[in-house]
């Protein structure tokens, strides 16, 4: 486990980077870098890929030789995607998934905002290893400035770039919760609702205008963009053997700058604290992985790093990169219920199991952080958790109840103390846990989405 | 040929034929959608669960060919 | 000539064919009535979802049947000239042509719904749904069909049975419509206007039609087979 400081200083020398920042170079607090600025930070981009027929495009072998795992929550193989979308015969479209629906997520809009030529370079170099002629940027609607300078950087580099690139065009999509997941983009892209759908047939086979599409997070793509250019030995001189690079993580709660930084994989927690300034306040404990992530009691965090290996002892993973601190001030019974009730609104209502059972689960951890709960809750949220995993079309369900039997195990003593005295003087304080659902409380956890 | 039983949660609309004509392998849960046993499907009830997935009126319920874990 | 043919008198076709028409109706009725009331909601123990089910596919395959041998045998009945080209192909033939093509009309739909029905699973839901959407129209189709070249739709069982699955239809919708009220406000006031339309439809048009006098000459049976009609009249009842 390394203990590498994940502080981003200004922008270093361009064409020998090490050490971080990478992908939050020379950022600069407003606005985006330029195509001249970025091409200034990060050379030029290496001379598209052509992908031959019957042949694989080189750039996916250098992908694979640097192990970059997806950042949109799925951790999954970056090289093996590309390679089932290459492999599927029709020509496919690429989908830059920028459509952050996660409230406690910042780092897609936030790299959209200031580094869309660097997710752009991505999306352009995936597109031409795989012999798309198609790169659809998606940001939710909600995200205007990020939306602006997509559209700002589009429009430069049709006016720089050659007709052999691929055509990119910008999409906003709607601001809810499961927007961004994969189904649900692609239906949304496809002129349906953006709402999840059953699978199979999955995106790399039958996406977008039923042509086999990659739908990639846009820190991803930057990342890829990255190694295009530096190489994969370049790649993993942070990081983790399993977990190479570095990463993008939203932090929020108790610091003194909450907001997106870029660590190295396996830093610790307590490092990426120290470089938001360090906590303002008592930590009762640390979710990590968002809502449909994992609750890690304090007594834990001192030793926390920040990998999916070393998180899986704690029975948690990254995901994409949100870690939320809950202060000791905070009634941790009613931010839970609170956010139970919230993911249960934004189920898209599709499968019987999710809607019935996150509304279920949602009402029991009302009641009993309101001291209301009917007899033997505790085995009426464990009957209702396992009732509701696995049976619905997407991950949401398993998320939330993820989140849900976490938070029961770790508050276990403040879950126990509201069933049977009701609420305690925490619980009417303005919730601390971000949920879009008043405007108030939209940036209330976040504070200043700045960079430090 | 080894088959399983999926149900498709989006279409699926908890009429319940499906548990009515396979007990053996489907039962309902308190909203009455299916719960599909782990258990394999010997031969003896693959007639039954041919008709399930034909009954269902919304053709939720799937009969698919056990892919071969590489 | 028309002598001729009174000589050789009504053949078993000709009985065969009234009588399959009438049970396809019949059967027609009940399929029709058990997919709009939708009984599988009120299933109990006894009477579990599946066999609603059933009783709903079997029925309506039954009812084609019949159907196809009452087709069958109005072709072989040489009475009219029904040539198997009138079966499927609406509105061509001579013998009242449009009550007649009413028929053809029902058949075809029907034919449609059934086909896509057997193949569902290749189908899937939506495409099977948007088929089956037909069999709504196939059913007052056939109805008319009923009451314009039914021979015997002034003989009194006749007319009751007609009556009774006019009902049983009409009473279905109403259910249907009626219980979850005011769900889907707009479908089911659509639902209602059109089977109250329809049912003051038959009230204000039988009397002066089918049942009225003359029907054979209005509804297009050609004069050559006018004639013999007018001649057996007074016979065992009304040959056509």
């Amino acid at each position: 486990m390394s203990s590498a400081a994940s502080a981003y200083a200004q922008a270093p020398p361009p064409s020998q980077p090490a050490g971080l920042p990478r992908l939050l170079a020379g950022v600069p607090a407003h606005g985006a870098l330029s195509l001249q600025e970025h091409l200034e930070i990060h050379g030029e981009a290496p001379r598209k890929p052509r992908r031959r027929r019957r042949s694989e495009s080189p750039l996916i072998a250098r992908i694979e030789a640097a192990g970059l795992l997806g950042r949109g929550g799925g951790a999954f193989p970056t090289a093996r995607k590309l390679r089932s979308v290459a492999s599927a015969g029709r020509r496919p479209v690429v989908v830059v998934n920028a459509a952050e629906g996660e409230p406690a997520s910042l780092k897609d809009r936030t790299l959209m905002r200031a580094r869309p030529h660097l997710v752009l370079d991505g999306g352009e170099l995936a597109a031409s290893s795989l012999g798309a002629e198609e790169v659809i940027v998606c940001v939710c609607a909600g995200a205007r400035a990020s939306a602006e300078q997509a559209a700002a950087a589009i429009a430069e580099r049709s006016r720089a770039g050659d007709s052999s690139s691929p055509r990119i065009r910008l999409q906003l999509v709607p601001n809810h919760y499961l927007s961004g997941q994969e189904s649900a983009l692609v239906s949304y892209l496809n002129g349906r609702r953006a709402l999840p759908t059953f699978t199979p047939p999955l995106p790399f086979e039958q996406g977008v205008g039923r042509a086999p599409t990659l739908v990639s997070n846009a820190e991803t793509l930057a990342h890829l963009a990255l190694i295009a250019r530096h190489g994969p030995e370049w790649f993993r001189e942070l990081g983790t053997p399993s977990e190479p690079g570095s990463a993008l993580v939203t932090l929020s709660g108790p610091v003194a700058h909450p907001g997106v930084y870029e660590i190295e994989l396996g830093a610790s927690l307590f490092s990426l604290i120290d470089a938001a300034g360090g906590a303002t306040d008592g930590v009762r404990a640390a979710l990590v992985g968002g809502y449909a992530g994992s609750w890690i009691d304090a007594g834990r965090l001192p030793s926390l790093a920040l990998s999916d290996e070393y998180l899986a002892q704690h029975r948690a993973r990254l995901g994409a990169g949100v870690v939320l601190l809950l202060s000791e001030h905070a009634c941790p019974a009613a931010e839970t219920a609170r956010v139970a009730r919230w993911l249960a609104s934004q189920s898209s209502g599709q499968c019987g199991p999710c809607v019935n059972g996150l509304q279920a689960l949602a009402m029991t951890l009302t009641e009993t952080a309101r001291g209301v709960a009917r007899a033997k809750a505790e085995e009426r949220i464990a009957r209702l958790a396992s009732l509701v995993q696995g049976r619905g079309a997407c991950a949401h369900p398993d998320g939330a109840v993820e989140f849900i039997l976490s938070a029961v195990q770790i508050f276990g003593s403040e879950f126990a103390d509201h069933a049977r005295l009701g609420t305690c003087e925490a619980c009417a304080l303005a919730g601390e846990l971000p949920i879009p659902d008043a405007a108030a409380r939209a940036h209330g956890g976040l504070r200043r989405a700045r960079l430090a | 040929m080894s088959y399983r039983l999926r149900v498709n949660p989006i279409a699926c609309e908890a009429h319940g034929m499906c548990a009515e004509l396979l007990p053996e392998r489907i039962t309902l849960d308190e909203w009455g959608y299916p719960l599909i046993s782990a258990e394999p499907l010997p031969e003896s009830l693959l007639e039954h669960a041919r008709r399930a997935a034909q009954a269902c009126p919304t053709l939720a319920l799937l009969l698919e060919r056990e892919r071969a874990r590489s | 000539m028309s002598t001729a043919v009174a000589a050789a008198g009504p053949t078993a076709y000709w009985y065969l064919t009234r009588s399959t028409g009438a049970v396809a109706l019949v059967l027609l009725t009940f399929a029709t009535a058990l997919g709009v009331l939708d009984l599988r909601r009120w299933s109990t123990p006894r009477l579990p979802r599946f066999v609603v089910d059933s009783l709903h596919r079997s029925s309506s395959l039954l009812a084609m049947v019949f159907l196809a041998l009452h087709i069958l045998t109005s072709i072989l009945d040489g009475f009219a000239r029904i040539s198997l080209i009138d079966a499927f192909v609406p509105f061509a033939g001579s013998y009242r042509p449009f009550w007649l093509g009413l028929g053809a009309l029902a058949f075809d739909l029907l034919v449609a719904v059934t086909i896509t029905s057997l193949l569902r699973q290749r189908i899937g839901y939506q495409g099977w749904r948007a088929v089956h959407w037909l069999a709504y129209a196939s059913w007052p189709i056939a109805l008319l069909h009923t009451f314009g070249t039914g021979s015997d739709i002034k003989q009194a069982w006749m007319l009751w049975l007609s009556v009774v699955c006019v009902a049983i239809v009409v009473g279905a919708v109403l259910a249907r419509v009626l219980f979850g009220w005011p769900e889907n406000r707009r479908r089911r006031v659509g639902a209602l206007a059109t089977a109250g339309g329809f049912s003051l439809f038959l009230l204000a048009w039988l009397p002066g039609g089918p049942l009225g006098s003359d029907w054979a000459r209005r509804s297009g049976t050609p004069s050559s087979l006018l004639a013999h009609t007018h001649a057996a009249t007074n016979s065992s009842g009304s040959r056509r």
